[in-house]
């Protein structure tokens, strides 16, 4: 599904992410921890081709497709979904037009044909509703007065919806109640399949309690320092970061 | 309420730098005229370069019309009926302060100048070697009576004297530099200044040098009938830092009397200057007599790459202020700030603010302005942001609130937003409000009276801005807005 | 009939003395006015005095055209939904108190030339639909109609205007409205005028207790156009609504200016003023709120946004708070910038193409404005404009 080659992305002239190795095969989800500042939004933002970034090296091949070298649509297009950390206000937006916009692009892409507003709006509703969100999330504008758990939730909502075959999830667990907390692994499960894979970025266990994850790479200075199975995970919450870089230096 | 016309009585006699100073001066007679122009030169020793320089200015400035367009209403002003040059007559520049007239160092102790080695360790309570020194010229009417510390800043190669002595001492630099920030021309105040200026301060700050100590100048109006007009010129060469404090008094008269100052800031690479002003001229009594004109003309350049101009004022004097510090931001990446609290009372009438040109590419600036407008005055911000093609990613943030104690005075807010770059952005926010009923009433519900409840509101109402004040400043402009307020609830 | 000017405010001052005699109305109105504008002249243009209402924007270029003052209205009403009584200025030539030529220099030149224009009246208490005045401007034709709304206490009137036409005529209206107590006036103007043109509405509104104006403006035409727009607030409780988006291209110039005068207590105005730029275009806005001493409890809120959609474009801008009385809330906020690369970016992580969420983003840019228009159909009139607007742009 997706081979991270050396990938090494700065800002401005800070280099942030400093030579990545990671592969992620089909059907698989596999977590991405590390300390704060670490990198770990920023590989992100790369992968879904945001250009305040610089990919000063590497390479990041999809699906056999060269993902560096396409515009953000067409990531999108080909499957690739972001979760932000921080999902951004669209003041004046309104989120069904909004989602309407996004699934139609997408499924002219691979050419389907477009859904008409009432076709959509049943498909969202249908959504929403499993998702346990209230309808009016809906009629809104996008993230504009939602909570911090709401705007998480938007994300999810959007990902159910565009059904992408790899899913980047940044801390979308954080700020979310419990039962939220379910509904995102509920929703990330939902679209387990062999065709599709998820990058989960985390601080927590309790994610991945629920998603189970293959493989768990602690990322620290722009560099993936160890990475592991699941019980990886609860040997960090255990014991913070301290013993993995001492052992990484 | 009775506590008004108490306290009203209480900042009637409440100018407490009001005093008059008993020292002989040598003082040119009245009026403005080509001769008066070579008197001045001549009383400072200028070269020849100098004197032609004000005489073009002179010319120049009797083309010009004293600008109409602030809020400021004022009898016309006779330029014929004033001083051009007052002096204390003992000889200028003296060599150490002992041989400056003890009657000024009085005034300038009861002006809470700290003028003397050990009272300029300013406070009292902290054990004074702990404290910073801070480096003081005193200007007085038209020429500055002591500047200390020179010696020790002379060792790392910054200068800090009198402009006049600048003038004779270091004439490449103040040629090179006069005038390329405020032309001649500018304005009609800037023109006449550039004629008659008697003395300011003069800083330059070598390259890489950060300015062991704060500047600081003190300007005191004391004859009758004088106008003063200072020019204060600051260089920061590439890597410089300064601080440069400004605080100002004047005697309480019933005449107004006219202060016209220019400063011109220039910063190069990686330079910052930070220029701070209490600014406590006399404001006139409670009828709206006497009182100062403050009709100044302050902008700096930053002309080198991430170089930083920063403005700080507290107004609260004058019977009129009519001034702009500005930054020109040339220099990539360069920064611009202007934080201001304009308090007017009474008849006091403020029209100031700040004008960010954005020529730069990233240049960045940012504008906070705190008006508090009591008694019958009125208290304008007028701030123009441009951003110029060039500015390509430019940023500026501007923040403009306005308070009103009681229904006699008006607040009003006039921002100019040019901008011909798309990527540069503009944001701009302004608020008009009274003083919240709600938060004196919990204020006073904890046992606070009214008149503290309203210090207490409008320090946290003016704290963005105080808070860039260096400390000493800061507790004394704390001091002033209590004082200029007293008297204003009710 | 009718003549041809000589250029500059001495082609109209020539073209008054020709006419005067057979102008409608009060010549010593006519008269006054043309002494003003001898002295106002055209800002910018032959006149080299500087003023600040005029700051931003230049008559120059109308200094500099010869037009054709012809007799003809230029204008239709259309009353099929409305119940508002209808009289031509042409035959009921009063100038009513709230204009002021001898301040505001195109006030001047209507006030001289004006020849007709439609005055409507609604009693009080009833609600008289929807007024629709459709201008047309032709050739280099020179029409300063002059306009008058009357609403009665407690009546309701929605009067659409919009303004089209082809050629670089000259298009320079003053509209006077009257809103009685409780009275409540919706206008929406369609500039859509050629972009040749010149186009300038000078609107004074009164409001009385409890009234409201409501406004709303769609600048799009125009080589130069200016909208001023003059609200007083006279009695408490009134309320004044002063919206409008500016959408310019190629070396359009198009202002925005707008005062509104709190002069009793507990009154309210509220503003948002959109300004989406391409090409060379040059907006401007100019907004001010004035609250006289016996205004208390004010509530006054002006917020004016500029999106600048090209390197060549220019905004400037020019809020203004005038502050009396002390127990007011009043506030304004400017923003000026281009597309947010933030949002920009979000959206086209979710897949929709970049031209697309461009002009997702423009019209979301435009709908905080545009939502203020209550009307739904003339609502989603003004947004396919608004759409057709893009899409030329696009093309
Ligand atoms: N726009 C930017 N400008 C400058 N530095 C940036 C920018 N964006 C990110 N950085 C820096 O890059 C580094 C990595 O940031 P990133 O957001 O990828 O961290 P993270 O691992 O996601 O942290 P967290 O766990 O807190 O979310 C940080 O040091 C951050 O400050
Ligand atoms: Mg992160």
């Amino acid at each position: 599904m997706l081979e991270i080659r050396g990938l090494a992305a700065s800002i401005g002239d800070k280099l942030i992410l400093r030579g990545i190795d990671l592969n992620v095969p089909d059907g698989e989800v596999h977590a991405i921890m590390g300390p704060n500042g670490s990198g770990k939004s920023t590989l992100g933002y790369v992968l879904s081709g945001r250009d305040d970034f610089t990919v000063t090296g590497g390479s990041v091949l999809y699906n056999g497709l060269d993902l560096l070298d396409m515009a953000p649509e067409a990531r999108a297009a080909a499957g690739v979904f972001l979760a932000f950390q921080a999902p951004i206000e669209l003041p004046g937006v309104n989120n069904a037009n909004f989602l309407r916009t996004a699934l139609n692009a997408i499924r002219r892409a691979h050419g389907e044909s477009e859904l008409d507003a009432v076709q959509f709006l049943k498909l969202a509703r249908a959504e929403t509703k499993r998702l346990a969100m209230p309808d009016d999330m809906l009629k809104r504008n996008v993230n504009v007065g939602f909570s911090g758990g709401e705007k998480k939730r938007n994300e999810v909502l959007q990902m159910a919806l565009l059904r992408p075959s790899l899913a980047i999830l940044d801390e979308t667990d954080s700020g979310l109640d419990i039962d939220a907390l379910k509904i995102v692994a509920d929703g990330v499960n939902a679209l387990r399949s062999p065709t599709f894979s998820a990058l989960v970025i985390t601080h927590h266990q309790r994610l991945l309690d629920h998603l189970v994850p293959n493989r768990v790479h602690v990322l620290a200075g722009g560099r993936i320092i160890r990475s592991g199975g699941p019980e990886l995970a609860r040997e960090l919450e255990k014991s913070g970061y301290a013993g993995v870089l001492a052992e990484a230096a | 309420m009775s506590t008004t016309t108490e306290a009203l009585d209480t900042i009637n006699s409440g100018y407490k730098w009001g005093f008059e100073t008993d020292i002989e001066m040598d003082l040119a007679p009245k009026g403005l005229n080509e001769d008066i122009i070579r008197l001045i030169s001549a009383r400072k020793e200028e070269p020849e370069w100098m004197l032609e320089g004000r005489l073009k200015a002179f010319s120049q400035w009797q083309k010009m019309a004293e600008p109409v367009w602030a809020r400021v209403d004022h009898p016309p002003i006779d330029y014929q009926d004033l001083h051009y040059y007052a002096a204390p007559k003992k000889k200028p520049g003296p060599k150490s302060l002992d041989e400056v007239d003890p009657e000024l160092l009085k005034m300038y102790e009861k002006l809470g100048i700290p003028l003397k080695e050990r009272a300029i360790l300013a406070g009292v309570e902290a054990d004074p070697d702990e404290r910073p020194q801070i480096a003081v010229d005193a200007v007085f009417d038209s020429v500055s009576v002591a500047t200390t510390f020179r010696e020790s800043l002379a060792k790392v190669g910054v200068i800090f004297c009198p402009i006049s002595e600048a003038v004779r001492d270091h004439p490449d630099l103040v040629r090179q530099y006069l005038g390329t920030v405020v032309p001649v021309a500018d304005n009609y105040f800037s023109a006449l200044n550039a004629a008659v200026f008697t003395d300011g301060s003069f800083c330059y700050i070598p390259k890489g040098v950060r300015c062991p100590m704060e500047l600081s100048t003190y300007f005191r109006i004391n004859a009758r009938n004088t106008g003063q007009f200072e020019r204060t010129l600051i260089i920061a060469e590439a890597g410089a830092h300064v601080s440069y404090l400004e605080g100002c008094t004047a005697p309480q008269r019933d005449e107004n009397q006219l202060h016209a100052a220019v400063v011109e800031l220039i910063a190069m690479d990686d330079a910052t200057i930070k220029y701070s002003t209490v600014q406590n001229w006399y404001p006139g009594d409670e009828n709206g007599r006497g009182g100062i004109y403050n009709f100044v003309t302050k902008r700096g350049a930053c002309r080198g790459a991430r170089s930083k101009i920063s403005w700080t004022q507290v107004e609260t004097g004058s019977a009129i202020t009519w001034k702009y510090p500005s930054c020109v931001l040339i220099g990539e990446d360069s920064v611009g700030e202007f934080y201001s609290v304009a308090v007017t009372t009474h008849h006091q009438q403020a029209d100031t603010g700040t004008k960010m040109i954005h020529i730069g590419k990233g240049s960045r600036s940012t504008i906070v302005s705190k008006g508090i407008s009591a008694g019958k005055s009125n208290n304008t911000y007028r701030g123009l942001v441009r951003m110029l093609p060039s500015a390509t990613g430019a940023r500026n943030h501007t923040q403009c609130d306005s308070l009103l104690i009681g229904d006699q005075c008006g607040a009003h807010t006039v921002p100019y937003i040019e901008s011909r770059n798309p990527s540069a952005k503009v944001e701009h926010e302004a608020t008009t409000s009274k003083i919240d009923e709600e938060k004196l009433f919990y204020c006073r519900q904890r046992g606070l009276s009214e008149e503290d409840a309203v210090n207490l509101i409008v320090n946290g109402f003016c704290k963005e801005v105080l808070k860039e004040l260096p400390m000493e400043f800061a507790v004394e402009a704390q001091k002033l807005l209590a004082v200029s307020l007293e008297g204003s609830v009710g | 009939m009718s003549i041809v000017q000589q250029t500059g405010a001495a082609g109209f001052l020539a073209c008054f003395e020709t006419l005067k005699d057979a102008l409608p109305g009060d010549p010593v109105v006519r008269e006054k006015a043309a002494a003003a504008f001898r002295l106002l002249g055209l800002p910018g243009g032959t006149s080299a005095r500087r003023s600040e209402a005029w700051k931003y924007t230049s008559l120059r270029p109308v200094a500099e055209t010869a037009f054709m003052t012809p007799v003809v209205s230029g204008f239709d009403v259309d009353l099929s939904a409305s119940t508002a009584s209808f009289s031509r200025f042409a035959e009921n030539p009063v100038f009513g108190p709230l204009p002021r030529p001898d301040r505001d220099p195109m006030v001047a030149l209507n006030t001289m030339l004006a020849e007709d224009g439609a005055i409507l009246r609604v009693p009080a208490g009833v609600d008289a639909g929807i007024v629709r005045i459709d201008s047309h401007g032709n050739g280099s034709h020179a029409l300063h109609p002059r306009h008058a709304v009357h609403l009665g206490p407690g009546a309701t009137l929605v009067l659409l205007e919009i303004a089209t036409g082809t050629g670089g005529y000259l298009h320079n209206a003053v509209t006077e409205i009257a809103i009685g107590a409780g009275a409540h006036l919706t206008h929406i103007r369609l500039q859509d005028e050629s972009r040749d043109a010149f186009h300038f509405a000078t609107i004074y509104a009164d409001v009385a207790e409890g009234g409201t104006y409501d406004g709303f403006s769609l600048v799009l035409g125009g080589r130069i156009a200016r909208t001023e727009i003059h609200v007083g607030l006279t009695g408490k409780n009134a309320v004044a609504h002063m919206n409008g988006a500016q959408l310019l291209t190629g070396t359009q110039h198009a202002d925005f200016s707008s005062i509104v005068r709190h002069a009793a207590p507990n009154c309210t105005s509220r503003q948002t003023v959109k300004n989406v730029l391409n090409g060379r275009s040059r907006g401007v806005f100019q907004g001010r709120i004035e609250v006289a001493r016996d205004a208390q409890k004010t509530d006054g809120y002006q917020m004016n946004q500029a999106l600048l959609l090209s390197p060549d474009a220019e905004i400037d801008s020019k809020p203004e708070l005038e502050i009396f009385a002390d127990d007011v809330k009043c506030s304004h906020g400017a923003t000026v910038g281009e597309l947010d690369a933030e949002q920009l970016f979000y959206l086209r992580s979710r897949g929709v193409p970049e031209n697309e969420a461009r002009a997702m983003l423009v019209r979301a840019f435009l709908t905080e404005a545009l939502d203020l228009v209550t009307n739904d159909a003339i609502r989603s009139m003004l947004g396919e404009k608004i759409d057709l607007w893009w899409e030329r742009q696009a093309a």
